[in-house]
């Protein structure tokens, strides 16, 4: 397997760990941990495809990337603070039990 | 052999005995602990090879530099660095932290999280060593960053104690606002320099070139650049050594466990500032040649070495806590330390650094040794007489409170503090900062002289001191062997052949008599005596019989001596200042959200409702018919979506994810797009 196939699938796995922790805990900030896997699988796979793939301009790859790692960081703030209001509304964190805006 | 470009083994092995700590499981505190102090030895004997290859040639600034990536043009370089320097600190930290590890063994072993601890250590001698060993101000910052969270998880080991935890935070938080400084610094030196490393063959930052194009151009008010520059990069010493006004978080540091006390926030990490003003001195010095610039970067660095000097000592003796007492030491003792390398003599200061980094930790071990024993009591005024029943612990602690007191010719604390107070004498600048050392000499043997009265004199005042006894061979022989190093390590750079300073700088210096100069040596040692003898004359002649008794100084000056035990109100003043402002900004912003954003909201929210009327006025009167029949259908569709909708976020993930791998198949059976 050469390099970039190598770094996909390292970037599946990650992805599928992500996914898996995600579907299968029910405390909010492991999902939220799932769900940051997932996007550092994604982040990988942008990295991988600008270093390995047809040449691009020099740093498109890792503009990317910092601009989604940004964004993420300003996500899993959002989310945090959105676990702790739900703490501090139902007093614990189980997803299952935040159900409280079905239609 | 190892020559720079293999020096990256030294805190690999540490690292990788933290990676394997982090695996192992709750119980497995022999693999855990095995792991910690295998590394840690193992980087120790890398380290005493790395010194060998060093000292061959002391003048040399051995640096290995790679790309670590390039970006556009550029290209972000990383290196490694060895000289005498990088050499002697590798080799103190790891032989220091050996020791304490292997002490942690006895002290922890009660632990049911020790795994976690040995791990944490691990990590923690890993990031230090990647301080010492860079060659490149980036990684040293990462490293450095590194350094900080690991005290942070150490200081908040004991994170169920709300004191604990609240004080990981503190340190993490004060220690943050100096790497601001420090970061900016490193912007700023790239912006002027092009570069981050230190060494590159002409090429780096502390090299004639850079440092002459800098030191020649004015940033402002008539300030060089360097003068600047080093300033900020200062910013994130005075964070990381608890140099006043950011000393703060070091006292309270000693909430976590003992071991953790003595390696991190007494002989090695609290250093790294020290380490790091000596590593960049000549980018430090630079403007030193700039005769007209109204202030240079030196010359602060020696004002707030020496006000730290003093406050340090002045604190220490008005607390109760062993290791609080130990802790205003330690604080005193790293304002030595910018003070030598502000008068212009960093090899005094890393002298005092190392010689500091035994006694201090044999200081703490020994401390350790005393609350083990006494199961938690830290209070030395419910301690006392423990001089019999812990015979080995009094005999190593006697020595490092002599070393760290100075008491002279042979101790190592008494040699590197001359070195420094030497060095003030010919600073032709100012001599304040020399009168401000000279007092903190006899503040610091009057209060280790009632450090030790109080616990080990007398007899014991609590059932928890009368039930002392020594500790187990893993505790002690760490503190001999210690108790050694602190007495041998003096002669390394005595006046009469100061070895040590020549390797230092790569250079042959000067040897004196040893009693050249003796003016001053004969004033500090009458100051050692006068403390000493002042000290047991207060507190070792008569000793308080019972726990609650007034302390003499307290029934002389009450007023006094409650101010100095709350710390001089530093942390009083902040939370007036700093925290107030904090406050205001976050009731501001809550005032701007509720009410400013929140009502403009509203405002929207009231005008699409008045819409909305004015709409269903229209509405109703004419379109309704022909819309109820299709309403009826979009209602159904409603209600089966709104059956979907049901509030279970794993339902919707689920769903997602279906999605997602139909979406994969249809791509792969449809044969790519």
């Amino acid at each position: 397997m050469n390099p970039l196939q190598l770094c996909l699938v390292l970037s599946a796995l990650l992805f599928s760990v992500g996914l898996g922790a995600a579907l299968s805990r029910s405390h909010a900030i492991l999902v939220l941990l799932g769900v940051e896997l997932m996007l550092n699988a994604a982040n990988l796979n942008f990295i991988a495809f600008w270093r390995y793939g047809p040449p691009t301009a020099p740093a498109d790859g890792i503009l990317f990337v910092i601009f989604s790692i940004a964004v993420a960081a300003a996500e899993a703030a959002v989310g945090l603070a959105l676990v702790i209001a739900i703490y501090r509304h139902q007093k614990n964190i189980r997803l299952q039990e935040a159900s409280k805006l079905k239609g | 052999m190892i020559t720079a470009e293999q020096l990256w083994l030294i805190p690999l092995l540490p690292l990788l005995a933290a990676g394997l700590g982090a695996l192992t499981p709750r119980r497995g505190l022999a693999v855990a602990s095995g792991a910690a102090i295998a590394g840690l030895v193992g980087s120790f004997i890398v380290s005493c090879l790395a010194l060998r290859t060093a000292l061959a040639h002391p003048a040399e600034h051995a640096a290995y530099n790679f790309t670590w990536f390039a970006l556009g043009d550029g290209a972000v370089r990383l290196g490694w660095l060895l000289d005498p320097l990088t050499a002697f600190m590798c080799v103190m930290v790891t032989f220091v932290g050996s020791l304490i590890f292997i002490f942690s063994l006895g002290y922890m072993k009660e632990d049911p999280n020790a795994a976690r601890f040995f791990c944490f250590l691990s990590l923690f001698a890993a990031a230090m060593l990647g301080i010492l060993i860079s060659n490149s101000l980036l990684s040293l910052f990462v490293s450095w960053e590194l350094v900080g969270l690991a005290s942070y998880l150490l200081i908040g080991f004991w994170f169920h104690k709300p004191e604990a935890a609240a004080a990981a935070k503190k340190a993490f938080i004060t220690t943050r606002i100096g790497d601001l400084g420090f970061l900016l610094g490193l912007v700023w030196l790239y912006d002027a320099t092009g570069t981050l490393l230190l060494f590159d063959n002409g090429a780096g930052a502390l090299e004639a070139p850079a440092l002459g194009g800098m030191a020649a151009q004015v940033a402002m008010f008539g300030l060089p650049v360097t003068t600047g520059i080093g300033l900020l990069l200062f910013c994130g010493a005075v964070g990381k050594s608890g140099q006043f006004p950011l000393h703060v978080w070091l006292p309270d540091a000693m909430e976590g466990p003992t071991p953790v006390s003595a390696l991190i926030h007494a002989a090695t990490m609290v250093a790294a500032g020290v380490f790091l003003i000596a590593r960049i001195y000549p980018l430090m010095a630079a403007d030193l040649v700039m005769e007209a610039a109204p202030i240079h970067a030196l010359t602060v660095v020696a004002f707030i070495g020496a006000i730290t000097a003093l406050m340090g000592a002045v604190i220490a003796v008005a607390q109760n806590d062993i290791k609080r007492i130990l802790a205003f030491s330690t604080v005193s003792q790293l304002g030595y330390m910018m003070l030598a390398i502000g008068v212009g003599s960093w090899t005094a200061a890393i002298f005092h650094l190392l010689t500091h980094a035994f006694f201090k930790a044999l200081l703490f071990l020994g401390a350790g040794s005393v609350i083990h024993a006494a199961h938690h009591e830290q209070d030395i005024r419910r301690l006392g007489g423990l001089k019999g029943h812990m015979k080995a612990t009094f005999g190593t602690f006697a020595i490092g409170m002599m070393a760290l007191a100075g008491v002279p010719f042979v101790f190592s604390g008494f040699w590197s503090k001359e070195a420094i107070l030497h060095a003030a004498h010919e600073w032709d600048v100012s001599h304040l900062p020399l009168y401000a050392g000279l007092c903190a000499v006899v503040l610091t043997a009057f209060y280790m002289t009632r450090l030790m009265a109080e616990t080990f004199f007398g007899k014991a005042r609590t059932e928890e001191a009368s039930h002392a006894h020594e500790n187990s061979a893993v505790m002690t022989v760490p503190l001999v062997l210690l108790a050694i190093c602190s007495i041998l390590l003096g002669f390394l750079g005595t006046p009469a052949h100061p070895w040590l300073q020549s390797q230092l700088l790569g250079a042959e210096v000067e040897a004196h008599g040893i009693f050249e100069g003796a003016g001053l040596m004969i004033l500090s040692i009458v100051l050692v005596g006068g403390g000493i003898g002042l000290g047991w004359f207060i507190y070792g002649r008569n000793l308080r019989a019972m726990a609650t008794d007034k302390d003499p100084l307290e029934r002389a000056s009450p007023g006094l001596i409650a101010f100095l035990g709350k710390r001089l109100m530093f942390d009083e003043l902040y939370a007036a200042t700093a925290g107030r402002l904090n406050t205001f900004g976050a009731a501001f912003s809550d005032f701007m959200d509720r009410q400013v954003w929140g009502g403009l909201v509203n405002f929207t929210g009231r005008f699409g409702l008045f819409s909305g009327w004015f709409s269903r006025d229209t509405d109703e009167g004419g379109l309704n018919g022909g819309f109820d029949a299709g309403s009826a259908g979009l209602r159904g569709s409603g209600k089966f979506y709104s059956r979907r909708q049901s509030g279970d976020a794993h339902g919707y993930l689920r769903t997602v994810a279906l999605g997602f791998v139909v979406l994969v198949i249809a791509v792969m059976l449809g044969g790519g797009w």
